[in-house]
Formats: structure tokens, sequence, C-alpha cells
């Protein structure tokens, strides 16, 4: 279970002011639910997922993973987490195998407990031909696998993915889709960011539009689309942002205030 | 605790794997001090030693101005092998500077008449300063002209029938009484400790900056955060990776800088009379001078550590640690020149005072109550360091500063 109430977060900017990069976003995400944050490059995903897998520390408002306080209990949090993002890289001069005993072992496992964990993963992953590998001589997609693993070897009751396809070719990007369905199925908590439309229509349950650091619109995918009087999230994004007319209004010169 | 320590040590053990992986750090850890050290010092002592032989064993060439005055002098010198006299020119000078002629020695007008009226001439020999071939030319001539001088004297001595002991009331002599390791000491204190102290900085510089900077930009520090490892493992396991690199740069120095001394030593004994000279030192004295130097890596480490994580990059890292290299080396060098010795200040300066007392103890002396205060300052100091770079680790604004 994700809570966030009212979350804020501010950075000091050059010249002593402040930048607000998230602003009151409160959203509930619930096991067996994928919940979707929708919005544009800086709109404050990042920041708020960062919070939540308290990376970051919020300047307002709370947070709760499966009950533990994202500010009191940080290391509580990070047990049951796990996050995974284009971000969280793999160590090069590590095989695949090492990489994933060490944070087995970051996390306290007892050594039976990750070896079971670890075969279970490896086995489902197709990592064993390749766990040898130095991760700086793996391909995109064998890095892929591994940070999976990585980020489930302790079993989290928690999933937080942070743009986890950017940058990823089509079948990289599938694999990522698909081990996030299967997080859900297992009745995880999933929560995760994306700029990309049609993701958010294919894998979430429920979607909150963040914009400029708040939360516009949020609801189930066809509750959004009942809202807005049409189908294609896309479409939905715009109203809910309302930006179109200031683009237009500023492209034809036109004052908008 | 019992878990924190068993993080720490999770943490150090992937960083060493992660570090010794890394041909960059394994280069400026063993290439140096292998390498490096052993090549300088027999390298450099032998290309010494080769080119004094070859100064040596090389006729010199030498021109007498005015060598009409006293042709059974000019003889005298001819007939030294060293020496290859040549005609007189008057461009002497330019000849000297353009080290086509060695020496010139100018006697004086009526040299003979005056030596003999008992008046005092002198003879001017004209060098270029500071060249080596020169300055043995010039040894070569005042050896020949002071046998003459001699000479002179015994002859002059006799005609008053004077035994040649009348100008030579007694005689003098210099006799060592120092132990030999105490000689070495001498010789070896001033440089040791600032060689130490200069290689556990640069064998920790690659590793700090690597774990920190380097995590930053190859965006593995993001992965390491999300874990539940508590920060302040963190920093101890990466922390303690730089220290075993900086501790272990300085002893293969230690032991590639013994084995080579000795065998430099050893090959000059074979080769020249190279005198009572001794390079040994006591191993306790190098011991304690060891033990001295591990808060100074502690020291080293943790800075290095909290300066490098406070770039966003390796190039930037690099930009912050330069400075820091010339503030380090400052007061070693300075230990190390002659003459410097330990005052109360001084003894507050880190890194000055852990090789001013490391002089003291490699020439043998052991003064307690400055080591303990040398020691216990330094350790001060390094437990100030780590304990910044722990509260910079905890800053947010420090790791995910935007590039």
């Amino acid at each position: 279970m994700i809570e966030a109430r009212e979350l804020s977060k501010s950075f000091r900017v050059k010249g002593g002011q402040r930048l607000r990069a998230v602003e009151g976003v409160t959203f509930t995400c619930r096991p067996g639910e994928i919940f979707g944050l929708l919005g544009i490059n800086g709109a404050g995903k990042t920041t708020t997922l960062r919070m939540l897998a308290t990376l970051l520390t919020p300047t307002g408002g709370e947070g709760r993973i499966c009950g533990f306080d994202i500010g009191r209990e940080p290391e509580e949090v990070r047990r049951r987490i796990g996050f995974l993002s284009t971000a969280t890289a793999l160590y090069g001069r590590l095989t695949g195998l090492e990489v994933v005993n060490y944070f087995g072992r970051l996390h306290g496992m007892t050594e039976e407990k990750l070896a079971a964990r670890r075969e279970e993963l490896f086995t489902a992953l197709g990592i064993h031909e390749f766990q040898d590998r130095r991760c700086d001589q793996c391909s995109t997609g064998m890095k892929q696998r591994i940070s999976i693993a990585r980020s489930l070897i302790h079993d989290p009751e928690v999933m937080i993915f942070d743009e986890p396809t950017l940058g990823l070719d089509v079948l990289a990007a599938r694999q990522i889709t698909r081990f996030i369905r299967d997080c859900r199925e297992r009745g995880k908590t999933v929560l995760f960011s994306t700029h990309v439309m049609s993701e958010v229509a294919k894998l979430c349950d429920r979607v909150a539009i963040i914009h400029r650091g708040a939360v516009r619109d949020a609801g189930g995918v066809g509750e959004l689309a009942e809202r807005h009087g049409v189908d294609d999230m896309e479409e939905i994004f715009v109203r809910a942002v309302g930006e179109t007319a200031n683009v237009v209004s500023v492209a034809s010169g036109e004052d908008v205030s | 605790m019992n878990g924190g320590l068993k993080t720490t040590g999770v943490i150090f053990r992937k960083e060493f794997l992660d570090t010794i992986r890394d041909r960059r750090a394994l280069a400026s850890m063993i290439l140096v001090p292998l390498i490096v050290i052993p090549l300088i010092i027999v390298g450099f002592g032998g290309l010494s030693f080769v080119v004094m032989e070859r100064a040596e064993s090389r006729q010199l060439t030498v021109m007498v101005l005015q060598a009409e005055e006293d042709p059974a002098l000019v003889e005298t010198l001819a007939g030294n092998p060293n020496l290859r006299v040549v005609e007189a020119d008057a461009d002497y000078a330019d000849l000297i500077s353009s080290r086509r002629v060695n020496a010139a020695v100018a006697l004086p007008e009526n040299f003979r008449q005056e030596v003999e009226r008992g008046k005092v001439p002198r003879i001017v020999i004209h060098t270029y300063e500071g060249e080596l071939s020169s300055s043995l030319a010039a040894q070569a001539v005042e050896e020949v002209l002071r046998g003459h001088l001699r000479e002179i004297q015994r002859e002059r001595l006799a005609g008053a029938g004077l035994a040649p002991e009348f100008l030579t009331p007694f005689t003098l002599a210099r006799q060592n009484v120092a132990p030999p390791e105490r000689v070495g000491g001498n010789l070896l204190g001033g440089v040791l400790p600032y060689l130490l102290v200069i290689l556990c900085l640069t064998g920790a510089v690659y590793p700090a900056m690597d774990l920190t900077a380097g995590e930053k930009e190859r965006g593995t520090i993001e992965t390491l955060l999300t874990s539940p490892a508590p920060r302040s493992c963190i920093v101890y396991g990466k922390f303690l990776v730089v220290f075993c690199f900086s501790i272990l740069t300085a002893l293969l120095a230690l032991g590639t800088l013994g084995a080579s001394l000795w065998a430099g030593t050893t090959l000059l004994r074979a080769q020249a009379d190279f005198g009572e000279l001794s390079l040994a030192v006591s191993p306790s004295a190098v011991a304690s001078v060891f033990l001295l130097l591990v808060p100074v890596a502690v020291l080293f480490s943790a800075l290095l550590l909290a300066i490098s994580l406070f770039a966003r990059s390796y190039k930037e890292a690099q930009t912050y640690i330069s400075p820091l290299m010339i503030v380090a080396m400052l007061p070693a060098l300075v230990a190390a020149m002659p003459g410097v010795e330990l005052t109360p200040v001084l003894a507050l300066v880190p890194v000055l005072n852990v090789s001013l007392v490391g002089k003291e103890i490699l020439t043998g002396l052991f003064p307690w109550g400055p080591i303990l205060f040398v020691f216990f300052s330094t350790c001060l100091y390094a437990a100030a360091a780590l304990w910044g770079a722990v509260c910079l680790f905890n800053r947010e604004d420090v790791l995910f500063r935007a590039s």
C-alpha cells in the first residue's frame, strides 16, 4: 500500500529562490493495482517517486509505504520497495550474479534464502546463461533483466517504476511491461510513472495526471474517459492539464492573460 | 550495531572487488610504487653513477695561458694522464663557455722570478661554474699545482735546514661514531616520510573518485540508495576500501623502496669505493613511522571521499582534488627540508607533524610525548573528516546535484 498525502517538495535554486517541484500531491495505491503517474518531462513525477522511495525528503505533506512513514522510517520503507528506473544503473565491473547477490545481502537476506530466490528469478528471467558475464559486456536487454532481478530479489511488497521503458527498444520495453503486469498478478502494489500515453492505457488500473508539480486529475482509466468525454488517453491528458489554449495563443501572438 | 557492521562488511567487499577489477585504480596503486620507485632509485642512481664515471675517465682539455712563464710546470700538467694541454688562445673564455676547452690556467707575468724572489704571485683557473667536466678539470689542475706548491715548500724548508713537519704542527681527522642505522636514518629521514605521505594520498585518490563521483556518473548511486543500507554504512564501507588502497600503496612502496635501495647500494659498493655509507634503518623505526601513517591515511581517505562525493563527475572531482594534492604535499615537502624541526605549533599542523616526527624516529630517536600527541591529533582530524563525509552523504542536495 502506498499513501501520499499533500506531498510537496521544493529545491533551492541559484539566486536563493526556491523551485517548487511538487505541490500537494495526494493519491493512494493499493495491493494488486497498477497506479500510473502520467505527466510530461519536468512535471514532478521523478521527484514524487524519489520522495516515496526515501531518496529525497519531502518539504511538506507525508507518505506511507505499507504503513511506514517515509520520513521517520526510511530504512523500513526501503526494505519493502523495489525501485527501478533508467537511472538505476548496474555495476559494470560486476557480473549479473554478483550484482543480485550484493543487493540481496544489503537487504539482509540469509545465504540460503538468497540462493533460493535468485534461482527462482534467474530461471524466470533466463539470466543463467549470462549470469557470470560482467554487466558492461551485457546487452541492454540482458542488463534490463538483471535490473529486474536486482529490484525483486528481496520480494518487495511495493514496486516503484520511474519511466522504466525510457530509451528501450520495443522488445526490451515489452519485457518491462510484461514484468509490471506480472507484479500486479502477484498482488504487489505497483506505482509507475511515464510520459507515454499508450503505456498508461495498456497497463494502469488508475491514473493521476500530474502537471507542474500538482495532480490535475485522477481516477480509473474508464472514469477519466467518461469525465472528459474522449477515449484517447492523449486527449484526456491535454484536456486535464488545459494547456492547449495557451500553446495556440502563444503561437499566434495573442495575449492569453 | 551488528547489522550495521554486517552491512558495512557487505559494502566493503563489493567495493573492494569493484575497485580491484578497475585497471586504472590498480595502475595508480601498483604501477607507481612497483615500477616508478625502483626506476627512480636504481635508474637515476645508476645513471648519475655512469655519468660521473664517464666524466672522470675522459681526458679533460686544459689550456695554459702564458705557458712560457714556467715550461716545467706546463710539462707537469701535460704529464697528468687525465689532462690534455692545448695551445693557448686569446678566446679562451668563449672556448670554455662553448665547452670546447674545460678549463684555462693563467700564469701571471714573471711567475718563476716572483716565486724565486719570495713574492706570492696568483695563478687563476678559469672555469665554467656548475659544469661537471669543467669542475673536474679544475680539480685535476689544482691537484697538480698543489703538488708543485708543496715541492717548492719542501725545497725552501730544506734550504733553511728545517724538517718538512716544521709547517705541520698537527693534523686533523673526522671519525663517525653514530651507528650506521642513525646515519642511514638521517639520510632517509627527510625523504621517506615525505614519500610515504604522498603515496598514501596518490593511492587513495583514484578509488575515492571512482566510488563517489564515478558512481554518480555511471548512475549506480541511485540503485545503491534504494537499498535499505544505512547511509553511514555506505560511507564506512567505501571509506574502508579507499583507506585499504591508500595503506596498500604505501606498503608496496615501502617494500620496493627497501628492495631498490638495497639493490642500489650493493651495486654501487660492487663498482666503486662507497665507503662506510649505509642506508640501513632499524625495522622498528620504519614500523613506527608506518603506524603514524595510519591516521594520515584515514584523514586523506575521508577527505578525498568527501570532496569527490561533492563532485558531479570524474572531471569535476579531479578539479577539486588537484589543489588538495598540492596542499597536502606542501607540508610534507617542508618537513623534508633540512633544519625544520618539530615545535609545539608545528605539531598541530596535519601531515607536517607526522612527517617531522617520522624524521626523528628514523634517526633513532623516539620522543614519546610528541609521537603520541601527533598520533592523537591526526586521529582527531581524521575522525572529523570522516564525520564530514557521513554528513555530506546524508545531504540529498549533494547526492542529487543537478548536472
